[in-house]
């Protein structure tokens, strides 16, 4: 990453007794998975561009346990949820944002009842909201006129009823938006999701990351937008399979707003 | 001896209704099998989904063909039972049409039950065609009796409305004739054009044909309604209830059991003593099962849920494994809790209290392969129109297979692992976590 972006921790601003206006929720798959690397390096070029007050847990952040819940492992799930909420209320965190919708929902959704109550965003919404506020600047450049389709993140869309954000987002980028026959509330899952990222699938006669490529590619789309690191990859294989890699990118809502922008 | 058809009809109407009871209460009883979950919050909210999903129909119209057949099927249903009101207080009183005073308004009512009958039975049969006949997956893959019953529910649809319109096509042939009792009243829309079929019939044979439909209707309604205990159809009733008491939560959230929160709490207290004794009223109990591996471990909803599921198999028709070929089907989650529920019933009403019969929800109804197909993508909780949720289900016994028996197909177990040991689903230091920054 270039000399100019700089990502503080919450260790240094706590040193310096600062506060900063969000934490960044890096998650598992932003910290570690090459691919989701850059949809997290794209979104840190945008706080800096938006001159967001941001810092990130670094060392300090774990699991939320989202994997581990959705396998039934509510023991596992509940030592994650604890420990990370004991490190998020010790430094008083009150906003969070996450690229990874299943980071976004768990920390949402679940840790209110085991004691970590925060506002939480998806990157789509906070992106949205420095929009809406002035701070960021979306507009065509490079993406203008490109037929882009979204498919919605299960964990975001339908569980989490946000829908509008990203799309809000991307129609800023004045893209032509076209929609799968299957979006929004009837979003059909990359396959993904209830950690099945983690294991071989039962037999069938086909993947669904598969499937749900051939949806995308029915609108002929120049690039596949996602707003989830799994979905991300299972879009990208599904891409793959197909032979379309060369001409049809699989990118990040963020990634597609920081490339039109050269950041 | 004039009083002898009020004494059978008053019978006949205690017999259908009261087996019927017996058999509600059953149904309630087996519901009440289930864990306590409170669902007495936000009472309003609650009474507005059911109004708008259950009364309004709200989520059945999101499939337009099938939804405004069945808003015709229903509405007629709701609607012409208010003539069945009349046909109860005639039964009992040994009347003819005691609401005929109404005069210009009982016109309209029975003008419009008749429309409402003709459009039930092309709805009926339009739903036939589609169970039995148009190439429709998720009426295809039902077999056997799921199959039968939801035709025999059709027929008898088609049975109550022609037995309807005869009746009344046979009253105005005894009205226009004039014969005693059969006094000028009603419109009759539709039954005009069924009523010269009886043409130069004897006013004998028109009583015996109009009092043999009155009579059929009202003994078809009340087996029609002792059906419904052995049939997927409770849901007329059930949906009601069912859409009250549904999740307000977001999907995506599931409930954090309480039981392991207790033992994480323990776990993470430095003040806790590992060495204390049980308290006194501990000592003795069983610790809490984690997760369910029969219908028993589910909660009230859940099985409420079961009861209320008609097999529409919306939402298998959505279900992302289902699609590619996976064995799970949600609906069939729904099938297998009600059946297994169904037979725990069978069981304490044979033997007083639940006998052991060496089965279980789990690997006897439903596999393990079935469960782990899951997506938890919610899909099939956003298509069921009566908001039933199979998915709380298959992750109910996702717990018991992994927490009570560490059966996680073994990807899983690596992955879990990896966030004991490093918190992370894969083996990565937790250390190297900020060095995307550095790449």
């Amino acid at each position: 990453m270039s000399e100019a972006v700089k990502v503080p921790t919450m260790a240094e601003y706590m040193a310096e007794g600062k506060r900063p206006e969000v934490l960044f929720w890096v998650g598992c798959a932003g910290s570690f998975d090459d691919r989701a690397k850059k949809i997290t390096k794209a979104f840190v070029k945008l706080l800096h561009s938006a001159k967001v007050d941001f810092a990130v847990l670094g060392t300090e952040e774990s699991c939320t346990g989202d994997p581990a819940k959705r396998s039934g492992n509510e023991f596992l799930f509940q030592m994650q949820a604890v420990t990370n909420i004991e490190v998020l209320n010790a430094y008083e965190i009150k906003k969070v944002v996450t690229a990874c919708p299943h980071c976004f929902n768990t920390l949402k959704n679940e840790y209110p009842a085991l004691g970590g109550d925060y506002d939480v965003m998806h990157h789509t919404q906070f992106l949205k909201s420095l929009l809406d506020e002035g701070r960021l600047k979306v507009e065509g450049g490079k993406f203008k006129g490109k037929r882009i389709t979204f498919h919605d993140p299960c964990y975001l869309g339908r569980a989490n009823n946000v829908y509008e954000a990203p799309r809000d987002l991307l129609r800023k980028l004045e893209v032509e938006l076209i929609e799968m026959k299957r979006c929004k509330r009837n979003g059909l899952c990359c396959g993904a999701g209830g950690a099945q990222m983690f294991k071989e699938p039962e037999p069938g006669n086909k993947d669904v990351n598969i499937e749900r490529t051939e949806d995308a590619l029915e609108t002929k789309p120049d690039i596949i937008a996602a707003g989830c690191p799994f979905c991300n990859t299972m879009m990208t294989d599904g891409v793959k399979s197909k032979e379309k890699e060369d001409s049809i990118d699989v990118m990040d809502v963020a990634e597609l707003i920081a490339n039109a922008q050269d950041l | 001896m004039q009083y002898i058809p009020n004494i059978i009809f008053v019978i006949a109407l205690i017999a259908g209704i009261g087996y019927f009871t017996k058999n509600i209460r059953k149904v309630i009883r087996n519901i009440r099998l289930g864990k306590d979950v409170d669902r007495t919050d936000n009472k309003k909210e609650r009474l507005n989904n059911m109004m708008m999903i259950a009364f309004g129909q709200s989520k059945m119209v999101r499939r337009p063909i099938a939804g405004i057949l069945h808003v015709v099927v229903y509405v007629g249903f709701v609607i012409i039972n208010i003539e069945v009101l009349e046909i109860i207080i005639d039964g009992i009183l040994g009347t003819h049409r005691i609401f005929a005073f109404l005069g210009g308004l009982y016109d309209f009512l029975i003008g419009s039950f008749e429309i409402l009958a003709l459009l039930v039975l092309v709805s009926v049969l339009i739903f036939w065609i589609r169970r039995n006949v148009v190439n429709i997956r998720r009426f295809k893959t039902l077999k056997g009796w799921p199959k039968n019953d939801g035709n025999i529910i059709l027929y008898f649809e088609v049975v109550l409305m022609t037995l309807f319109l005869t009746m009344n096509a046979a009253d105005l042939q005894l009205q226009n004739l004039g014969a005693e009792h059969y006094i000028k009243a009603g419109s009759y829309p539709v039954s005009q054009f069924i009523s010269p079929l009886f043409n130069g019939m004897s006013e004998g044979a028109l009583i015996l044909l109009e009092r043999g439909a009155w009579w059929m209707h009202i003994v078809g309604i009340l087996i029609f309604l002792n059906y419904l205990y052995f049939s997927k159809h409770l849901h007329i009733l059930l949906a009601f209830p069912n859409t009250y008491y549904g999740d307000l939560k977001p999907k995506g959230q599931m409930d954090n059991l309480e039981a392991v929160t207790k033992e994480v709490m323990l776990m993470m207290d430095p003040n806790a003593d590992p060495f204390a004794a049980p308290a006194e009223d501990e000592a003795e109990t069983e610790p809490e099962k984690f997760g369910a591996s029969d219908v028993t471990d589910l909660n009230w909803v859940q099985l409420l849920n079961s009861y209320t599921c008609t097999e529409c198999g919306r939402c298998t028709s959505e279900c992302p494994a289902n699609q590619t070929g996976k064995k799970l089907s949600p609906r069939k989650i729904m099938m297998d809790t009600r059946d297994r529920l169904q037979e725990v019933g069978d069981n304490i009403d044979k033997n007083g209290s639940f006998v052991d019969d060496g089965k279980q929800l789990l690997n006897d109804y439903i596999t393990q392969e079935e469960l782990w197909a899951c997506t938890s993508c919610n899909a099939c909780v956003e298509a069921c129109p009566v908001s039933i949720s199979p998915l709380s289900i298959i992750l109910d016994m996702r717990r018991y297979l992994v927490m009570e028996q560490s059966a996680a197909p073994s990807d899983l177990n690596n992955m879990m692992s990896n966030i004991e040991n490093n918190g992370a689903p894969w083996p990565f230091n937790q250390m190297d976590r900020l060095n995307w920054n550095k790449e």
